[in-house]
């Protein structure tokens, strides 16, 4: 009898399971990391509408967010996402290489690196900027107080870590120099939250620190949302060219017979509107139009990508964010 | 052969159900974390257990979960003994509150503990070094200048501490205590203190012969609860730990991380390492109560 029980459970479950995967069936998942909720809801709307017009289907996107890691982790885990838009071209590899679920050149598939639109790491300080921050070295500077979050559990930081590095490494010449300089520089700092999100409630709510190491479209958000009058952004000499990175999940698109649509979406976003929804989100666009449209918002600074400094982020997160890593190092104690 | 008759009907029944129900349920993560962590074969074991960074977060870990689990224990058996004995007016909202820690997400949990210790929080302010001075240099016109130097000193980090991490332990714990020691005390008729009272014991050896015998096996099981639950706590302490490594930084935090870096097995290897140490206190705990149990029998 309790088979019996058992067996009906069973079946029930699945039963659950197929109707709640067929609800997706009509549409596009697109799984994407925290800050870019406003940019995809304006966009999504945009891309419906142009699909509807061009080939007079209708087409639903869900959005699915949060620190972008987890989300590689999620469709690893069987996520069923037609398109990722994460933080870093290294967690999409995790999907190419753990689960296969697309080949391992998808970098190549689209124009600039697959990523349509870029971004860059600044600082944010306190209004008036009293500790006078301009630039990566005064961070290392005794009484001043860093907010970041810890690279080792957020994709976010570990653009901020590079960043540091590659200014440490550039101004006093070598890896070694560089990294006694990003080891000073997380003496300062007090508290190492494990998501982009929750650093800046560190710095906004809890009032902890003088400077926040942001994404330069959190910061917009921020200035947005408290106005000038309590925080500036501080654009420093140099930065890191973030590339957060868009691909197909192939497997997927296969499966549920969304290839063309996923397709089509990921290539509006190089479009004119879709590269005006970035700018107006604070993602730097890459077409030369979208870009002078809004050259007046983001500051002209200069930046180097991950590919010249640091020769891949597969290179870059072995050296400095897995277990033994340059990261592990500076928090190690001198024995 | 006679069957065996049990008073409730459907044994074979409900059996086979727990079974079903608790391999699906329990033993099948468990498999799977054996299973994965023994992928990385033994020199994941090996490499986690020699790492110090490891060996530091175990020891916080444990050490901020013993001291939540007393202070639960304490405290947890004082609301329980106020909430069954006494009647007040709120007695029954304060009693659903008992519950609250269970119901709140433990990330409201964190971020709302979080709020209240940092430095520029409500308690924080106060429990900083210098806090009570300043407040009561707020509250007094003028203010005595030997009492202002006696309080300047006093303080400690709250937030970003462990004892930020006990803070947040010991909310995700307490309700375990009360609601294990609640019945027992409800059971625990008034008739056996009048009896103690009748032939001649004191208050305290009413309490200490009588009632404390009676609630321990209770307290020590809520206080394994509250620890077990502690030791694997995740959401409610990430916010308030400040997750600095050697200092404030948990076994689950580290978890999480190997995760976050897609070593999978080095991850599942830390976590069956942390259960493996969670079950051999929970079974000393236990032997520990079995033979207290029988000494007290006599």
């Amino acid at each position: 009898m309790n088979k019996k029980f058992f067996l009906k459970s069973v079946l029930a479950l699945t039963a659950t399971g197929v109707l709640g995967s067929s609800l997706f069936a009509e549409g596009l998942l697109n799984v994407s990391y925290d800050p870019t909720r406003e940019l995809y809801v304006e966009f999504n709307k945009a891309f419906a509408k142009h699909w509807k017009d061009t080939t007079g289907k209708d087409v639903t996107i869900d959005q699915s967010h949060g620190g972008s890691g987890k989300q590689a982790r999620a469709v690893i885990d069987g996520l069923e996402a037609d398109v990722v838009t994460l933080a870093l071209a290294n967690d999409v590899n995790a999907i190419a290489d753990k689960a296969g679920l697309l080949p391992t050149d998808w970098q190549k598939r689209l124009p600039n690196n697959s990523a349509p639109y870029t971004s860059t790491i600044v600082f944010i300080v306190r209004a008036g900027n009293p500790k006078g921050i301009k630039d990566w070295d005064d961070l290392i500077k005794d009484g001043v107080s860093v907010i970041t979050p810890n690279p080792k559990t957020s994709g976010g930081a570990q653009w901020n870590y590079l960043a540091a590095w590659e200014f440490a490494k550039r101004k006093f010449g070598s890896d070694d120099k560089a990294k006694e300089f990003v080891k000073k520089l997380y003496k300062n700092v007090p508290v190492l939250d494990s998501g982009a999100r929750a650093s800046t409630n560190t710095f906004v709510q809890r009032e902890l620190g003088d400077v926040f190491i942001s994404w330069e479209n959190e910061a917009f958000l921020v200035q947005k949302e408290f106005g000038a009058t309590k925080y500036q952004t501080i654009v420093p000499s140099l930065s890191i060219l973030a590339e957060p990175s868009v691909a197909v999940v192939d497997k997927i698109v296969d499966k549920k017979g969304t290839r063309a649509v996923a397709e089509a979406y990921l290539k509006y976003l190089y479009s004119d509107e879709g590269q005006d929804i970035a700018g107006k989100n604070f993602y730097r666009p890459r077409s030369e139009k979208a870009a002078a449209k809004y050259g007046a918002t983001f500051p002209k600074l200069n930046l180097f990508t991950i590919d010249e400094a640091f020769g891949g982020w597969v290179k870059a997160a072995k050296t400095h964010f897995a277990d033994g890593g340059t990261f592990d190092e500076i928090y190690t104690p001198a024995k | 052969m006679p069957r065996t008759r049990h008073v409730l009907p459907g044994f074979r029944l409900s059996l086979g159900y727990t079974i079903t129900y608790l391999s699906i349920i329990v033993l099948a993560p468990f498999a799977a974390l054996a299973w994965k962590s023994s992928k990385g074969g033994v020199e994941i074991f090996t490499s986690t257990l020699t790492d110090k960074r490891v060996l530091a977060s175990l020891e916080l870990s444990f050490t901020t979960s013993f001291y939540a689990a007393l202070v639960c224990g304490f405290f947890g058996v004082l609301t329980a003994w106020a909430l069954e004995r006494y009647s007040f007016p709120g007695r029954r909202i304060l009693d659903a509150m008992v519950d609250l820690p269970f119901a709140l997400p433990t990330a409201v949990a964190g971020i709302a503990l979080c709020t209240l210790y940092a430095p520029n929080g409500w308690l924080g302010k106060i429990l900083s070094p210098g806090g009570l001075k300043n407040l009561y240099v707020s509250w007094v016109e003028t203010p005595n200048q030997w009492l202002v130097n006696l309080l300047e000193p006093i303080g400690f980090k709250a937030a970003y501490s462990s004892t930020g991490i006990t803070i947040a332990l010991i909310f995700i714990g307490f309700p375990f205590v009360v609601r294990t020691v609640q019945p027992i005390i409800q059971g625990l008729s008034l008739e056996v203190e009048e009896a103690a009272a009748c032939l001649g014991a004191n208050r305290w050896q009413t309490f200490w012969r009588v009632i404390f015998p009676t609630i321990l096996p209770g307290t020590l099981a809520g206080m394994t609860l509250a620890f077990g639950r502690a030791v694997g706590e995740y959401g409610s302490v990430v916010f308030i730990s400040g997750n600095m490594p050697f200092k404030t930084e948990i076994a689950p935090l580290l978890i999480v991380s190997r995760l976050e870096q897609y070593n999978y097995n080095g991850a599942a290897a830390l976590g069956f390492i942390l259960l493996v140490i969670s079950f051999l206190i929970l079974l000393f705990s236990n032997l520990l109560q079995a033979w207290n149990n029988k000494r007290t029998a006599r």
